[in-house]
């Protein structure tokens, strides 16, 4: 089946349209890489960005402020201008390394790729693949929120999409779980719209989401955010008729004696995001339990070779444009590793508890390298640090740090030793402690 | 078909009237479909009903209807189980519970080929530790041996680890016979296999009395959407059985409710559970089950709370199926015993059952109940107390009914009978070349809705256009697996929605989630100029839309 005599031959298959996808795929072509598709499952173009019709997209990229589809505007413009190839209304339902029999060059061993279309099973061997599928919205079953199972409780995306791109009103009296980002955008969005938003809640003591965000679509028009409060039960057989809200102590766990009866048609959740990696586990890419994105060395290639990641489906960004911008470095690596290989990635990063992971996982020390990086609780006046064989090799002081943000840091590669792991953390400068 | 059920139904004098259309009810009505009356007895030639892709047809002879208040058939204690096929040996030998299962069981293999719905036989385990598990798995494999239970034997911790390597447990007692099934599709096609043999089914039906004409010797059933007339009632209500019966005049039944709860995992647990795993009874406690599905996920549960009265949802709309935190903490801590490997970051859903349950006034569980009382009321099969392993025991007890009919009037079968069914065909179970295949004859198969289970669209037109008139979203739900993955229809119940109104040429505010009064949606979020604003063409919105390459 390997040897499917049907399959056509691609350089570089990217799988997902999305902004990953296509800052990738500019850049690959603009290296040289003119072997190239982009696969697509949506009928259009964008990917999530299609239905954020909010703005402030672009600031960092382009200095000025875009709703999500200006935004993929630019880099669809740019994938047309060049004529860069892509199948969209094709959904990629299996990648794997092709074996080196099947595979049948001396060099890397190719991967296969298929997708189904409208007009048939298609498959590729590829020498390499790209991994931009993005990520999906934590659900209600998977925090096992207690209640009953009406009609009325959507993820903020899917409120989103509702909204967005369907024209569908889901909501009249809403309470929103969780203050991700796109929770407290539709928040806004909702309101607009003519529905009442009465709180948002959210488990933590600080906001999951990024402190513009509080300012502008919550602050803004009077909804209230409560933190260290969760919902603890869902009513209504039917459409939703109300949760229970309850404050919940330092551990998360909610304080009996707390619960709040809130009478609703809709509860909105925004309680995080997962990388959707389905595709790539079957393709024997390993995960990192923290991200649940691949494991990545600073080329962004994953544990098979040949197989690359970036963008949410690597890890959660919280600016699109740090994804594009990520993408562009993995277009980069891509292309060497097509015109003769990478250099090998001995050196692990490792983290201490008050950081929640970095990317990339492991790095060559060849070059200079930008890690991505959330602190795993706030912090203010802080000192970060990156640390090799005991000796500091990069460090940045913040005033504050939070996990709603990414941060980057800088390592140079001059100041590294040849062997040895090198530890990341944050340490408080004056009295460690939380709070926003 | 609205229009014609509307029209027609206080005419008509019915000959068998199911109320249920659950798994049992449905397979009463099968059953009921394999003969005709002799002839004189029905009353004629039905209206028929044309069109649709499910050849439909009116039996020529009886007239069957199911009446079911809910908008689906699998919507109670149905589809709201463990989905084990049991064995038959924790039942009293001599107990209908006991015989109807090891005929269950011996059948379910040609029933699940037959009607084209998913039945593994996995076996199961009895997992022990103590000297007084091994007494009791010992009296358990004696009475299996009594009831005709084939295949029991013990096992030991070798054997056990090397089957289940991820399971803690000295002993187990094997049961080679017990499976797993997928209990929604099992339902929908006893249903359609019914409905396609001439049963009507009229959904949102519910019963509020039922009087037995004496001169007539003609039931009047109440209904909230009209009379029915019909010469034989059968009760199947499952959770209403103790209504239904005291509205025929059999009072006395004392039906308690057990409330079970249950945490479903993501597929990739399904790797480490290749079989039902159970604890050894005690005499008071079943204890958590850890039980594969047809699909791999993994099933945590049941406990079981028992209440008086069937608990009932605050908004008036159906029964209670909530789980509370206190149910979610119990199972997994309990589970864990078992199998310890029970992770929040697999929780895919928790969901709720329940179990009508005759007892007797000290609160001990009777058997099945199943009666023609012609003293009291004549020509009506009451059914009562119908619980687990009613999903494993649903055909002979169908068979049972329809015996007892036989008794009191002569039924022929009839030639014409077709008790084959086929599903709808899955992408996600095809081979690469099936699903080319697929995709050249219909498009729509290379069109995939749901990402996670891999549904296409033609799947999804499929069961929107089921023959049972089913368009609730769970019901799309519950044929294809949409929405039912890991990321419960994050991505695809828009498209599915929208369908829904393309199909049935419904306006957004009336597609209904599940029950009556479940409105998904409240409106457009803009009118403009009287067209639907539509700001991006979603997906799924035409009939063609092919790829776009440019290359």
């Amino acid at each position: 089946m390997n040897r499917d005599i049907n399959a056509r031959e691609a350089d570089v298959l990217i799988i997902g349209g999305g902004p990953a996808g296509l800052a990738a795929a500019v850049r690959l072509w603009d290296s040289g890489v003119r072997s190239l598709m982009i696969l697509e499952r949506e009928k259009q173009l964008g990917g999530i960005l299609r239905q954020c019709i909010h703005d402030g997209f672009g600031l960092t990229r382009f200095g000025t402020t875009l709703s999500g589809p200006e935004y993929a505007r630019r880099f669809i413009d740019e994938v047309e201008k060049r004529g860069i190839p892509c199948l969209t209304n094709a959904a990629v339902i299996d990648i794997r390394p092709l074996t080196p029999e099947d595979s049948g060059t001396g060099g890397p061993l190719l991967k296969s790729v298929t997708a189904a279309t409208r007009d048939g099973l298609r498959k590729w061997r590829a020498k390499a693949v790209v991994l931009a599928m993005g990520c999906r919205e934590r659900t209600r079953g998977a925090l096992a929120i207690p209640g009953e199972r009406p009609a009325g409780v959507f993820t903020a995306g899917v409120a989103q999409a509702y909204m967005n791109l369907y024209n569908r009103m889901p909501a009249r009296e809403a309470v929103i779980l969780g203050s991700g980002d796109i929770g407290m955008i539709m928040a806004r969005r909702l309101t607009l719209e003519g529905a009442h938003v009465q709180a948002v809640f959210e488990v933590l003591p600080y906001p999951s989401g990024l402190p513009r965000n509080i300012e502008q679509c919550l602050n803004d028009y009077h909804i209230p955010l409560h933190l260290s409060h969760t919902v603890t039960a869902i009513h209504g057989g039917a459409r939703l008729t109300g949760v229970t809200v309850s404050e919940v102590d330092s551990r998360m766990k909610p304080i009996p004696g707390t619960e709040k009866d809130c009478p609703c048609d809709t509860l909105i959740l925004s309680v995080g995001l997962i990388p959707e990696n389905e595709l790539s586990l079957d393709a024997g890419v390993k995960l990192d339990g923290r991200t649940r994105g691949a494991e990545v060395d600073e080329f962004f290639q994953t544990s098979v070779p040949g197989v690359f990641s970036a963008g949410n489906v690597l890890h959660v960004h919280d600016l699109v444009d740090f994804v594009s911008l990520e993408a562009e470095a993995l277009a980069g690596s891509c292309a060497a590793y097509l015109s003769g290989g990478l250099p090998e990635c001995a050196l692990n990063i490792l983290t201490d508890r008050s950081v929640n992971h970095t990317v990339p996982m492991r790095i060559s020390g060849a070059r200079d390298v930008s890690l991505s990086l959330r602190p795993s609780r706030p912090f203010r006046d802080c000192r970060l640090t990156a640390v090799q064989n005991g000796r500091e090799i990069a460090s940045k002081s913040m005033k504050k740090a939070i996990p709603a943000e990414m941060i980057h840091l800088e390592i140079p590669a001059a100041r590294l030793a040849g062997e040895g792991d090198i530890t990341v953390s944050i340490v408080a400068q004056e009295g460690e402690r939380g709070g926003n | 078909m609205e229009k014609l059920l509307a029209d027609d139904r206080e005419p008509i004098l019915w000959d068998y009237l199911v109320i249920g259309g659950g798994v049992v009810g449905s397979a009463i009505a099968r059953e009921l479909s394999r003969y005709m009356g002799r002839q004189g007895q029905g009353q004629g030639q039905g209206p028929g009903v044309s069109g649709g892709p499910f050849p439909l047809s009116f039996n020529p002879a009886l007239k069957i209807g199911v009446l079911e208040k809910n908008p689906d058939v699998c919507c109670e204690t149905s589809g709201r189980n463990t989905a084990v096929i049991h064995g038959g040996f924790a039942y009293d030998t001599g107990s209908l519970k006991a015989r109807f299962c090891v005929e269950g069981n011996r059948g379910m293999t040609k029933l699940a080929e037959d009607l084209d719905f998913r039945f593994i036989r996995t076996g199961k385990v009895l997992i022990g530790n103590t000297d007084a598990d091994m007494a009791s798995l010992k009296r358990t494999m004696a009475q299996g041996e009594r009831n005709g239970v084939e295949g029991l034997r013990l096992m030991d911790g070798e054997e056990l680890h090397r089957r289940v390597p991820s399971v803690n447990g000295k002993f187990a007692m094997w049961s080679p016979n017990s499976g797993i099934v997928d209990p929604f599709m099992y339902t929908i096609a006893l249903a359609e296999n019914a409905a396609m043999n001439g049963v009507r089914y009229f959904l949102n039906t519910g019963v509020t009395a039922a009087a037995f004409d004496t001169a007539e010797k003609v039931y009047r059933v109440t209904t909230n959407r009209g009379v029915f007339r019909s010469r034989w009632v059968i009760n199947s209500a499952g959770l209403s059985c103790g209504q239904v019966s005291d509205m025929l005049g059999l009072t006395g039944y004392r039906v308690v409710f057990s409330k079970d709860h249950y945490i479903i995992l993501d597929q990739r647990c399904g790797a480490d559970v290749p079989l039902p795993l159970y604890t050894v009874p005690s005499n008071t406690y079943m204890g958590i089950h850890v039980t594969p599905t047809v699909d791999g996920n993994v099933l945590v549960g049941p406990d079981a709370e028992e209440f008086p009265d069937l608990p009932l949802s605050g908004d008036g709309s159906g029964p209670l199926y909530d789980v509370p935190q206190r149910n979610i903490d119990f199972l997994a801590e309990d589970a864990s015993i078992l199998w310890p490997h029970i992770h929040k970051k697999d929780y895919i859903r928790t969901y709720c059952g329940i179990l009508p349950k005759w007892t007797d006034e000290n609160g001990v569980i009777q058997d099945f109940r199943i009666e023609i009382r012609d003293d009291i009321a004549p020509q009506a099969v009451n059914l009562v107390g119908i619980e687990s392993p009613g999903l494993t025991c649903a055909v002979p007890i169908a068979r049972h009914v329809v015996s007892m009919i036989r008794e009191r009037e002569p039924l022929e079968e009839r030639p014409d009978f077709n008790g084959r069914r086929k599903g709808i065909r899955r992408f996600a179970d095809m081979t690469d070349t099936e699903r080319a295949e697929a995709i050249r004859r219909d498009p729509d198969y290379g069109e995939l809705v749901c990402r996670c289970e891999r549904v296409s669209r033609a799947e999804i037109l499929q069961a929107i256009r089921n023959p049972l008139g089913v368009e609730t979203m769970t019901g799309i739900k519950y044929r294809t697996r949409s929405m039912m993955g890991r990321c419960q229809g994050g991505y695809c119940q828009m498209r599915v929605e929208q369908m829904l109104e393309e199909e049935k040429h419904r306006s957004e505010t009336e597609i209904l989630y599940s029950r009556p009064g479940s409105q998904v949606l409240f409106g457009k979020v803009r009118e403009a100029g009287g067209e639907t604003a539509r700001p991006c063409a979603p997906a799924g919105t035409g009939a063609s839309c092919p790829s776009e390459v440019r290359q």
